[in-house]
C-alpha cells in the first residue's frame, strides 16, 4: 500500500485520488443527487454528513457502480473513469462497507472474503491463500477475526470487520463506510475508529457517511455536507464546529409564516416516564425519557435524526412494546407488560401521522378512498351496515378531497399516483377526522410542497387550538420553532433539554442537538 | 433364508431404478434451487425430456440422438423457466406450474400429431434403447457367495443412465462445495446483493443453474422412456418430478443427504409393488396407495417443523431487483 501514497504526492493532475462533478441522479420524479462536486484527498478521512434521505448514499451507490449517475463525472486519481458495475468499482480499488452487510450468515468469512475472487475454477488453493491474505491483514490493522467461523455466530462489529477484510483484500484504496456506526455499541465504535485511523496511516482513503456530528468531529479530516440530494458545503473538520454542521444539514428554508395564537395548555395528556428501548442489537435507543404533554400544546421534539425519534413515536402509537419506563395516555397507563396495538390507540382517540408515510402511512397500491378510512375500518365511516359500504366511503372521501384540497379530486385514484404533499393531506385528513384528544406527528412536511406545507401547519395549530394535544417530531428545525410551544431536545435517546418554543434559536437548538446542553443554555 | 437373500436383493435392485430419476431431478432442484430459484418445474421438465427423448428415439432410431435431444427440451423449458422469473422477476411458483401444465398439455398435442396413437410413442426396439449394461466379471464373480450376487444382481445390470444418475451425486456435490462456480451458486441463493456487489452478475449464476438442472431432468425424461420404458405413455412422469422436490426438501437442499431422501422414497416404491397383497403378521396388509402416499406425508410433517428443521436457502423464491 505505499506505492499509492507515493503516486499522489507532486503530481498535480492527482491531488485528489477521487473527484465528483456535476453528478445528478433521479429515480422516478424524485432528485436523489443535484449536481453534486466532490473532492477527496488521498490518505484522509473524508466524512459526508446530512440527514437521512440528502442523498449520501444513493451517491455512494452511484460511486460503487449500484446505481448509474444520470450526468456528472467521476475522476480517479485524475483520470476521467467510468463506473458501471461494482466489478469495475473494485478493479478501480474502491471497496464499500454497506450499512446493511453484504454478508452471507450461513458461509464461513473464509468463504465470504473469497466470493468474487476465488482465485481460480476450484476453491482449494483460494481457500489457502485468502487465509493467508485474510492473517496478513488481520495482523497490520488489529483486527483478526476467525476465518472458519460462521458469520451468523459472530456479534455485529466483527461482522463489520468482515466487511473491511472483504474491501481490503480486493485492493481497496478507497473504502467507503455507509453509517458504520449505527448498529455497533459505543465500544465497538471507538475500536472501529482505531483501524479507521490505522487504515488511513497505511494511505488508505476513507469516506465515512454518517449522519451524526459526534463521529465527524471526531475522526475525519474534511467534510462534505449534504441536504435534500444537494452538496452545500465542504468544511476542514478542524475549522468547523458541531453547531454549523447542524445548521447546514437541516438547512435554514425560508421562513414559514404561521399564525399561531398564544396556546393555552390544560390537562396532562401524556405523560411519560423513564422511558426506555432496546435496538435489536441491544444497545439502548431510548434512554430514561420523562415528558409531559397537556392537551392544546405542541411539544416539539428536535433531534438529529436517528437519536430515538422513531423508536419514541413508535411506542406512543402502539407500534412498539417499551422495555422500560411506562407512560400514562388518557388516563391508561401503558408498561412494557401491557398488551397495546395501533388500534387500541386509534380507539382511543390517539392519531398518527406516521414519518414514514409510504411504509406506515398509506398503502400506494389502494385506492384514496380506501387509505381515506384505513385504521378506522371499524367506525361508521365505512357507512352504517355491517359490509363496508363502497359509496359511503367514496363519498367520505369526496368530502375530505375537497375540505383538504386534496388533487385530483379522484377518490378512485391509486394513492401512489397522487404528488407527496397530496398523499401526506390523504393521510392527515384521515387521521383528523376523528378529533384526536392526542396526535403523534412525524415528518410532517416531508417531501411536500410550499402550499402543503402551510396547510399542514394551519390545521395543526386549528387542532392544536381544539385542545388536542400534539407531539411532533420533525428534523426540520423551523418547522420545530415555527410551530411548537415548547421543544425537547434528543441526542442518543435521551432528553438533552426541554426549552420553551419562544426561546429556541437555531443555534442554540443546533447545540443541543448536537448533545451540549450547558453551552447551549449559557 | 437364500429366499429372503435374493427377496432383499431384488427390492434393491428395483429401489435403485425407481430412484434413478428421483436421483437425477433431485440434483436438477438442488442447483435451481440453492440459486434461489423455486423448481417446481421438475415435473414438467421431467415429461418433455421424456417425450422429446421416445420421439426422437423413435424418428432417428439412435438412443443417444434421443438423450441429447431430451436433454436440449428440458433446457428449453429451464430457460423459459428463467426469462419468466429471472429476466422478467415474475413469480417462480406460477411459472413453475405453467411450465407443468404446459409440459402436460404439449407432450400429448405433438404425440398425436406426430405419430396419431392417442398421445403415445411407437414402442422402441431392444437396440434402440439403454439397455442393462452387465459389468465386468459378473458372471465369473457370481459363483462367490453373497458377494457375487450382490455384484451381478444389484451393481451390475443396470442401463447407463443408472450409473450416470449414481455419478450424478458427487458431481453435483463437488460442484457445489469445490467450486467457484459452487460457492457463488450457493451465495446468490441466500443473498444475492452480496454476490451483486462483489462483482457477479445474479441472473447469469441463476440462468447456469436452471442450465444445469435442465440437463439432468433431461437424462432423467430419457432414462423414463427410452431406457426404463420402451416409450412414451401420457403423463408417465407421474409426480416424481414433485417427489424428486420433496426429496430436495427432505436432503435438506445437499446432494448427499438428497441422494439418501430419494433411495427412500424409491424403496417405498419398491417395496409396495413387493408387498401387495402379502399378508404381514399383526399388521395384516398394507395399502399401497398409503405407501405411496408416504413421501409426502414425510415431507409434510418435515416441513412442519416435526422432523428436524429444514433450511431452505434465503433467498429461495424472491426475485432479484436492486
Amino acid at each position: 500500500m505505499s506505492d499509492m501514497t507515493q503516486k499522489t504526492s507532486g503530481d498535480s493532475a492527482a491531488r485528489y485520488v477521487l473527484e465528483l462533478q456535476n453528478i445528478s441522479k433521479s429515480f422516478g420524479l424524485v432528485q436523489a443527487n443535484k449536481d453534486i462536486d466532490l473532492q477527496i484527498k488521498p490518505g484522509t478521512i473524508h466524512g459526508i454528513i446530512g440527514e437521512n434521505g440528502a442523498g449520501k448514499s444513493t451517491l455512494m451507490n452511484i460511486l460503487y457502480g449500484l446505481h448509474r449517475a444520470d450526468t456528472g463525472q467521476m475522476m480517479i486519481d485524475g483520470a476521467e473513469t467510468k463506473v458501471k458495475s461494482s466489478a469495475d468499482a473494485l478493479s478501480l480499488g474502491i471497496g464499500m462497507v454497506h450499512q446493511h452487510f453484504m454478508l452471507i450468515p450461513r458461509f464461513t468469512v473464509l468463504e465470504n472474503v473469497m466470493l468474487g475472487s476465488e482465485g481460480g475454477a476450484l476453491l482449494n488453493a483460494g481457500r489457502v491463500a485468502t487465509a493467508a491474505k485474510l492473517a496478513e491483514l488481520g495482523k497490520s490493522f488489529d483486527m483478526e477475526v476467525d476465518p472458519d467461523a460462521l458469520v451468523s455466530d459472530l456479534n455485529v462489529g466483527t461482522r463489520q470487520r468482515v466487511e473491511i477484510l472483504k474491501a481490503l483484500k480486493s485492493g481497496a484504496k478507497i473504502l467507503i463506510l455507509d453509517e458504520p456506526t449505527g448498529v455497533l455499541t459505543p465500544q465497538e465504535a471507538t475500536q472501529l475508529f482505531e483501524i479507521l485511523h490505522r487504515l488511513r496511516e497505511s494511505g488508505v482513503t476513507i469516506l465515512l457517511i454518517t449522519h451524526k456530528l459526534e463521529e465527524i468531529m471526531a475522526i475525519t479530516d474534511n467534510v462534505s455536507i449534504m441536504r435534500r440530494g444537494e452538496m452545500v458545503g465542504h468544511r476542514k473538520t478542524n475549522e468547523t464546529n458541531p453547531q454549523e454542521l447542524a445548521e447546514l444539514m437541516v438547512g435554514r428554508k425560508v421562513l414559514l409564516n404561521v399564525e399561531k395564537p398564544t396556546a393555552k395548555p390544560t390537562d396532562v395528556a401524556l405523560s411519560v416516564r423513564n422511558l426506555g428501548c432496546m435496538s435489536s442489537g441491544g444497545y439502548k435507543i431510548l434512554d430514561d425519557l420523562s415528558f409531559d404533554v397537556r392537551a392544546g400544546e405542541i411539544l416539539g421534539i428536535a433531534g438529529v435524526s436517528g437519536n430515538g425519534q422513531t423508536p419514541l413515536m413508535e411506542v406512543l402509537a402502539g407500534m412498539r412494546v417499551p422495555d422500560e419506563g411506562s407512560f400514562d395516555i388518557l388516563g391508561k397507563t401503558i408498561t412494557p407488560k401491557s398488551v397495546i396495538t395501533p388500534r387500541h390507540m386509534r380507539e382511543n382517540q390517539i392519531g398518527h401521522i406516521p414519518e414514514d408515510r409510504h411504509k406506515h402511512g398509506l398503502v400506494l397500491s389502494l385506492e384514496a378512498y380506501e387509505n381515506m378510512v384505513l385504521g378506522f375500518h371499524n367506525s361508521d365511516i365505512t357507512g352504517e351496515k355491517r359490509l363496508m359500504d363502497k359509496q359511503h366511503m367514496l363519498d367520505h372521501c369526496a368530502a375530505k378531497m375537497e375540505q383538504y384540497d386534496i388533487r385530483p379530486r379522484n377518490p378512485k385514484l391509486l394513492a401512489s399516483n397522487f404528488s407527496g404533499g397530496n398523499q401526506q393531506k390523504i393521510v392527515v385528513a384521515r387521521e383528523m377526522h376523528q378529533n384526536p384528544k392526542l396526535l403523534i406527528v412525524g415528518e410532517p412536511t416531508r417531501g411536500v410542497d410550499v402550499g402543503a406545507i402551510e396547510f399542514i401547519h394551519k390545521e395543526l395549530i386549528a387542532l392544536r387550538d381544539q385542545g388536542c394535544a400534539i407531539i411532533l417530531v420533525s428534523v426540520e428545525l423551523d418547522e420545530i420553532m415555527g410551530l411548537s410551544d415548547r421543544i425537547l431536545v434528543m441526542n442518543k435517546g435521551q432528553e438533552v433539554a426541554t426549552i420553551d418554543g419562544a426561546e429556541a434559536s437555531a443555534q442554540k437548538l443546533g447545540l443541543m442537538m448536537a448533545g451540549i446542553a450547558d453551552e447551549a443554555a449559557a | 433364508m437364500i429366499d429372503f437373500f435374493y427377496q432383499a436383493l431384488w427390492t434393491l435392485d428395483a429401489t435403485l431404478r425407481v430412484a434413478t430419476p428421483l436421483i437425477l431431478c433431485a440434483m436438477a432442484g438442488i442447483f435451481s434451487e440453492r440459486s434461489g430459484i423455486v423448481d417446481i418445474s421438475l415435473e414438467g421438465k421431467l415429461l418433455s425430456g421424456a417425450f422429446v427423448a421416445a420421439a426422437v428415439t423413435a424418428l432417428t432410431g439412435s438412443a443417444w440422438v434421443g438423450l441429447f435431444a431430451a436433454m436440449g427440451a428440458s433446457v428449453a423449458m429451464s430457460l423459459l423457466h428463467g426469462f419468466a422469473c429471472i429476466t422478467h422477476r415474475g413469480d417462480q411458483v406460477v411459472s413453475g406450474l405453467a411450465i407443468n401444465i404446459l409440459a402436460s398439455g404439449l407432450t400429448v398435442i405433438l404425440g398425436i400429431a406426430l405419430f396419431k396413437r392417442g398421445g403415445q410413442t411407437p414402442t422402441l426396439a431392444a437396440d434402440e434403447r439403454f439397455r442393462p449394461i452387465e459389468l465386468w466379471l459378473s458372471e465369473t464373480l457370481n459363483g462367490i457367495p453373497v458377494i457375487g450376487p450382490i455384484y451381478k444382481e444389484l451393481i451390475s445390470g443396470h442401463s447407463l443412465l443408472v450409473y450416470v444418475a449414481l455419478a450424478c451425486v458427487p458431481l453435483a456435490a463437488f460442484i457445489l462445495y469445490r467450486t467457484r462456480f459452487g460457492l457463488r451458486l450457493r451465495a446468490v441463493g441466500e443473498v444475492p446483493i452480496a454476490v451483486d456487489s462483489a462483482g457477479v452478475s445474479v441472473a447469469w449464476l441463476r440462468y447456469r443453474a436452471l442450465i444445469i438442472g435442465g440437463l439432468f431432468c433431461g437424462i432423467a425424461g430419457a432414462y423414463l422412456s427410452i431406457s426404463h420404458g420402451a416409450n412414451f405413455v401420457r403423463e408417465m412422469s407421474a409426480g416424481k418430478g414433485y417427489i424428486a422436490l420433496a426429496a430436495v426438501i427432505f436432503g435438506n437442499w445437499r446432494p448427499w443427504r438428497a441422494f439418501g431422501a430419494c433411495l427412500m422414497f424409491g424403496f417405498l416404491d419398491a417395496i409396495t409393488s413387493r408387498m401387495q397383497g402379502v399378508d404381514l403378521p399383526l399388521i395384516g396388509e398394507i395399502p399401497g396407495q398409503l405407501m405411496l402416499a408416504l413421501p409426502y406425508i414425510l415431507t409434510i410433517l418435515l416441513l412442519s417443523g416435526f422432523i428436524g428443521r429444514p433450511s431452505p436457502p434465503s433467498a429461495i423464491g424472491q426475485p432479484y431487483r436492486k
